[in-house]
């Protein structure tokens, strides 16, 4: 086994409403959804999260879609203009769960590692 | 006769989206309708406050302009326009689109709807003696507790009204606080004839809203997969579904826009703020994401299908903005080295000050640069950091309180911690904060009040 962070193994959306945020994590490729499944249980991710979220950290399943919504209570200081935090409306909390470490076979590490990274030669694109 | 495929073009996720979108839609391809949504929930409030100095304001001005420039092609290829941009003074929105369909040329060959009923403003005081209690979805508070502030009040309704100005011939639209998606899905059970019990094809209809409601956020805006790869975001082409009459759907673009359209793209936009997947609640049916089925066609076209939908629940949700207090934002950047150190420093000498002067407020201090958004996982900043922006908030609901907050941050200048930098921008500015408070309220109470007009341009 190696691990990896989830950055490499999905990619995410985040949002809010209200007070609550939800994460929408996808995998890249469908055959890694049944490890995500297996190890990003709300517990994990409470705890990944810790201060970030308040309340409490429920999980649905979309295997239709190879992903995982979580949905994070008490996690916007109140949300929307109330707010005071940088990020009210969660917009980027989709990442602080992307930094998460994955227990993952050995193979998929060595398949997946720097898949969530811009190429080095990316950021002098002109379009 | 049924058309086989309905073309429905999204050109506005907010308002303040991307002003050329609407009019790339129109101009670039075939569309049959066009969506625009404007409001978010904040964005009523201001509506309200605008209203209240203004009988003729308190709508989307950002539609009139736009009407004025695609009213007549519109007209010309028979694309109707559905929007929400009617905010809180529907009425006064469809007059300006009269006046300007009329300077356009349109007249004797357009018709304009406007739905009306929405705003419980009005009847928030008669709604609560007669026993509606629009208790806080998440607190189970009584709206009682906050009567006195609330800025304002509209019902989230769905496509019935839409349909109904539809049937009446409208060519254009416009609605107050429709549901965002039931602004893509009316003209769907308009053309197709969708009973309104077909769970299952009204369910397929939510997801095509859901996915073009927020503009190009699923054709590659604001992607997080490969985003570095996603062509011409400078012309990103907004979504359009084409749909058929049994609810099945392709989410495309226009040929030769910008951005992206796959399975990536639009699976972002599909778990973009949901809660339980099984039961995604609209005021016309219960759809269950889980039940999508993608299928990526290549050349940016993505299949949708087999969506199942239940019966739509007896309520509807009501959005209630009220007053809560002043928050001020501001920001200071300090340099290497020991940057972050510096600035919090900085941090603990205005809390201090805030603490001798007796005020009554919460602060806030961030670093920008560094952990604002990750929060503590972004572990503990290195001394040689190039930079960081210390960024300060307050909130209490004393006005002057606050104020005085805003005079607090500049001497921090001459008078905290060294090589500080970045107060270009003036003294922060007090915000009144406006607060939602989501309720739910039985349909019947509501819907005999939604009203539409159609009339000639």
């Amino acid at each position: 086994m190696a691990t990896v962070q989830l950055v490499d193994l999905a990619h995410a959306r985040s949002g809010d409403k209200g007070d609550t945020a939800n994460v929408g994590v996808i995998v890249y490729d469908p055959s890694h959804y049944e490890i995500l499944e297996r190890t990003l249980t709300p517990e994990r991710v409470k705890t990944h999260l810790g201060a970030l979220v308040r309340g409490q950290v429920e999980r649905f399943e979309l295997p239709n879609l190879g992903a995982l919504n979580f949905v994070l209570h008490e996690a916007l200081d109140g949300g929307g203009t109330v707010s005071l935090m940088n990020d009210a409306q969660g917009k980027v909390l989709s990442t602080a769960l992307l930094r998460l470490e994955v227990e993952v076979p050995r193979a998929v590490a060595d398949a997946v590692r720097g898949r969530g990274w811009a190429p080095a030669d990316a950021y002098h694109r002109s379009s | 006769m049924q058309p086989r495929i309905l073309r429905v073009a999204s050109g506005q996720g907010f308002w303040g989206d991307d002003l050329e979108a609407p009019v790339r839609q129109v101009e670039n391809g075939p569309i049959d309708y066009l969506m625009l949504d404007y409001l978010a929930e904040v964005t009523m409030s201001v509506l309200q406050k605008l209203r209240a100095r203004d009988r003729s304001h308190g709508f989307a001005r950002d539609f009139v302009p736009l009407m004025e420039r695609i009213f007549a092609t519109c007209v010309e290829r028979g694309i109707s326009v559905v929007t929400n941009a009617g905010g809180v003074n529907p009425s006064a929105c469809t007059d300006e689109v009269l006046r300007v369909g009329r300077e356009a040329g349109v007249a004797g060959r357009a018709r304009v709807g406007t739905v009306l009923g929405d705003d419980l403003m009005e009847r928030l005081d008669t709604l609560l003696a007669e026993g509606h209690d629009l208790c806080n979805m998440d607190t189970g508070a009584p709206l009682a507790d906050i009567r006195e502030r609330v800025r304002a009040a509209n019902v989230y309704f769905g496509a019935e009204p839409i349909v109904r100005a539809l049937a009446l011939g409208a060519n254009v639209v416009v609605t107050g606080r429709a549901a965002d998606a039931a602004l893509a899905y009316a003209p769907m059970i308009h053309e197709f004839e969708w009973r309104w019990d077909d769970w299952d094809r009204l369910a397929a209809g939510v997801v095509a809203g859901h996915i073009i409601e927020c503009g190009a956020q699923s054709s590659g805006g604001n992607c997080l997969a490969d985003w570095w790869s996603i062509p011409n975001l400078a012309e990103i082409g907004f979504p359009i579904v084409e749909v058929s009459p049994d609810g099945s759907f392709v989410v495309t673009k226009h040929e030769g826009s910008g951005g992206r359209v796959d399975r990536a793209t639009v699976t972002e936009q599909i778990v973009y703020e949901i809660g339980d997947p099984r039961a995604y609640v609209t005021p016309d049916v219960v759809a269950d994401f889980t039940t999508i089925e993608l299928e990526d066609g290549g050349s940016d076209r993505v299949l949708v299908g087999s969506v199942r939908g239940r019966a739509a629940t007896d309520f509807l949700k009501v959005s209630i903005a009220y007053s809560a207090g002043f928050k001020a934002v501001g920001t200071l950047m300090y340099a290497w080295p020991d940057a972050a150190a510096k600035a919090r420093l900085a941090a603990r000498t205005l809390a201090a000050r805030l603490e001798r002067l007796g005020l009554d407020l919460e602060l806030r201090a961030d670093l920008v640069g560094w952990d604002s958004t990750h929060g503590h996982l972004a572990g503990e900043p290195p001394p040689d950091l190039p930079e960081v922006q210390l960024r300060v908030a307050v909130r209490g609901q004393s006005r002057s309180a606050v104020e005085r907050f805003t005079r607090e941050v500049a001497p921090l200048v001459l008078t905290g911690p060294p090589t500080v930098t970045g107060y270009a921008g003036g003294k922060p500015r007090v915000e009144e904060i406006v607060a939602f408070w989501p309720a739910l309220i039985r349909r019947e109470v509501v819907e005999p009040h939604l009203t539409v007009e159609v009339v000639d341009v």
